[in-house]
């Protein structure tokens, strides 16, 4: 009988796990395989907050049906996402992380949220708060923390830093801000023209939000039928400026003005999942591009440099940990629901910390990139080039 | 026929000196006239054809037929996904336009005047020309910006400026400028087959210009490479380094001062960046006179450079005399004719530079 339970329990453990993690201690062992599948709820249905809508008879549902499995799977995520940038914050405050570093902890159910509504075969840009979605666009901790330090190993060969990082179908980290929007609706219409039923997920925050190119990019989307979902991240402050100080109108999610919009509670990943779905279906019918809100917030100032107390108190960034925490509402509804164990998560937790760890470490011991590679990646599918260096005697070379 | 509406259209000084003196001869039977416009379009019309990712978008590109008439036809041909009138918003199309070369097409935008691609240049520069670099390699951006560039008569000052130079000076972009309908065409198709951001700088007043084009130019898949000068004119006395529009006026400055006996060498640069010093180079090592001639504010421009790096050069120990500059007046461009003829060079310019040079 113990061995069955056992054999169940490793079973259940190495589905739910991402990269089939070590088991933790014999004791705790015993404890989980007390428990068998049968035990857990395979599924659930939650009430979620209803959207404010802009130009739309209907909106997503009011409810949302949560798999164990995929609740598992958005905790893990988002876990590992808010180490992630912890430990981002640890590496900078050892100066082995440079420049700028904008972090994303606090926001992490918009994207994971985003993600689940959509498929990777979609595209995705975004601003400089960027690790997060690298993450669920296909990077790993590893090439994430390694592009942070600059290092060799780092997604972009150490080129990037923190605000340039790209996968397949995520055209990153873009620094400019607003400039990523009408690129999205590019890719957007790509997508169109292509005729792949793919869509363009094109992130921006509130500073962002008052961007002329934005309003440039509503207008042609909209002309054009773009399937592009443009989603505002408002998380209250565009650096150290309240939305209040920054907007005539903070009603963000109606500034498409002709385009149909949602506002949405950005802390709960299964609103922002709900409202994923129905904004791609929305895409994907030909109706046009869609835009979506998502009330945030980020624990982190504007980026490393800014300790994020002197436009906001430190009540209010107590409040939103206790009250509304992403990870903790997830977890409080699946551990309610009998959906995952105490221990489970906990081994989780453990699990995650170790990929961080073990990502730190690569991140701080991999060669940064080798002098050779200075003048490559110019141009791409190039014949080898000339690069005039720092004095007329150093020619350099380049290839693509 | 042709040229002589475009003596009239364009005025005397447009027309280069070698069509001139060949007025009189029947041209070889395979050869034909075509004008820079219609050699910018034929490279769209194959290229359109050629790649089904390639695609148009500008103001007035399709249904008007393009403010200069360059897209004549395409849009009856090709239809509204592959040529695209935007509305007036340049930053928000470019932006678009960059996006969707990232995503795998192959984009040509058209500005109605360089001008307006200040509106842009944040797009051109820092989504199109760093990305490749910054991404490690990951992401390249296939995207051809294009328009006519620099001075063109009575257009004032916020229409007239040359733009060169800050295309130029930055890497991550091939910045191209013809002069003649085979540079256009050739260039334009070699723009448009390029993996990389290529902004192509074309002139007004060179559009309605006739020029020879060879049987050869006349295929399908002629090409000019992109990063190599040409000489238009061989000679022993001074070179003379210039680009675009201008290159007329050397041509004709040129054919003056012959009768002094003084032989130019002519190079059209055709390409800014990469910049072909080479030819420059081996030009400079037999006349040992060098003279920049262009449109652009004399600043930190493409005379500039050439100086810079010839200073830096094997060419350097070949010279007889400093190399010197001439380029337009560090105003900004008049109205009035008299004042905006005063302000380019003209050809009295040229020869007075080249005299003083060769100290006659």
């Amino acid at each position: 009988m113990q061995k069955m339970l056992t054999i169940i329990s490793n079973v259940l453990r190495g589905s739910a796990s991402r990269n089939g993690a070590e088991l933790v201690s014999e004791g705790a062992r015993v404890v989980v395989s007390a428990r068998t599948y049968a035990d857990f709820t395979p599924q659930a249905t939650f009430d979620i907050k209803k959207c404010d809508l802009h130009k739309l008879e209907e909106g997503p549902p009011l409810q949302a049906v949560l798999t164990r499995e995929e609740g598992l799977q958005y905790y893990r995520t988002m876990q590992t996402m808010r180490r992630m940038e912890l430990k981002a914050d640890q590496l900078y405050k050892q100066k082995i992380i440079r420049g700028f570093c904008h972090l994303y902890d606090g926001q992490e159910a918009c994207a994971v949220g985003i993600e689940a509504g959509i498929n990777l075969s979609d595209h995705l840009i975004t601003a400089y708060r960027a690790h997060g979605y690298t993450l669920t666009r296909g990077g790993t901790v590893r090439e994430i923390m390694a592009e942070l330090t600059g290092r060799r190993g780092g997604i972009a060969k150490g080129k990037g830093g923190s605000m340039h990082m790209y996968t397949k179908h995520f055209y990153g980290g873009n620094g400019i801000v607003g400039a990523q929007v009408p690129l999205g609706a590019g890719v957007a219409l790509a997508c169109k023209y292509l005729g792949k039923n793919e869509l363009c997920v094109c992130l921006y925050g509130d500073g962002a939000a008052n961007q002329g190119q934005i309003f440039e990019t509503y207008n042609m989307a909209s002309l054009w039928k773009l399937p592009c979902i443009f989603i505002c991240e408002n998380n209250k402050y565009g650096m150290g400026t309240s939305v209040e100080r920054a907007a005539a109108s903070t009603d963000y999610y109606k500034r498409g003005d002709f385009i149909p919009g949602l506002r949405l509670d950005g802390m709960d990943v299964l609103c922002v999942r709900e409202a994923t779905k129905f904004a791609a279906e929305h895409c994907r019918s030909g109706k046009g591009p869609i835009l979506m809100e998502l009330q945030t917030y980020r624990y982190h100032g504007h980026s490393m440099s800014d300790p994020g107390v002197s436009y906001r108190t430190r009540e209010e960034i107590q409040e939103v940990r206790s009250k509304s925490d992403p990870i903790s509402m997830l977890k409080d509804r699946m551990l309610s629901n009998n959906m995952a164990s105490v221990e489970e998560l906990k081994e989780i937790d453990v699990e995650v910390r170790k990929e961080i760890e073990d990502a730190a470490q690569f991140a701080t011991t991999d060669p940064e990139p080798p002098l050779d590679d200075l003048c490559n990646h110019i141009f791409y599918n190039d014949h080898p080039m000339e690069v005039r260096g720092i004095n007329p005697w150093s020619k350099l070379k380049s290839v693509s | 026929m042709a040229y002589l509406r475009s003596i009239l259209r364009s005025g005397k000084n447009a027309v280069p000196a070698v069509l001139r003196r060949e007025f009189h001869r029947t041209l070889p039977a395979a050869v034909q006239q075509v004008t820079v416009r219609d050699a910018i379009k034929e490279a769209l019309d194959e290229e359109l054809e050629r790649d089904e990712r390639v695609f148009l978008l500008g103001e007035e590109v399709a249904l008007f037929e393009g403010a200069y008439k360059v897209t004549r036809g395409l849009w009856k041909k090709y239809g509204d996904k592959r040529i695209i009138d935007t509305p007036i918003t340049e930053i928000g199309f470019t932006g678009i336009a960059v996006g969707a070369a990232m995503a795998g097409l192959r984009p040509v935008v058209e500005y109605m005047s360089f001008n307006f691609s200040m509106q842009s240049v944040d797009h051109i520069i820092n989504s199109a020309a760093k990305t490749y670099y910054m991404s490690g390699g990951l992401q390249p951006v296939s995207i051809v910006f294009r328009g006519p560039n620099g001075a063109a008569p009575g257009v004032a000052a916020q229409h007239a400026q040359c733009f060169a130079a800050w295309y130029g000076h930055v890497p991550g972009l091939k910045v191209v400028s013809p002069w003649s309908a085979e540079d256009a065409k050739g260039l334009l198709k070699s723009a448009i087959r390029d993996d990389n951001p290529v902004v192509f700088l074309e002139n007004e007043i060179m559009y309605s210009v006739p020029f020879e084009m060879s049987e050869e130019s006349q295929s399908k898949d002629f090409l000019i490479p992109i990063g190599k000068a040409k000489i238009e004119r061989k000679g022993n006395h001074v070179t003379l380094v210039s680009h675009s529009h201008v290159v007329s006026r050397c041509m004709d400055a040129a054919a003056v001062l012959a009768k002094d006996g003084i032989e130019c060498e002519v190079i059209n640069l055709r390409t800014i960046r990469p910049m072909d010093m080479e030819a420059i180079e081996t030009s400079v090592m037999k006349t040992k006179h060098l003279i920049t001639v262009e449109g652009g504010w004399p600043q930190f421009g493409v005379g500039g450079e050439i100086l810079a790096r010839i200073m830096e050069g094997p060419g350097f120990s070949y010279l007889n005399a400093p190399a010197v500059r001439v380029t337009g007046v560090d105003i900004p461009m008049p109205y009035a004719k008299h004042l905006e003829e005063n302000t380019l060079p003209q050809i009295k310019d040229i020869v007075f530079s080249v005299k003083k040079t060769l100290n006659v």
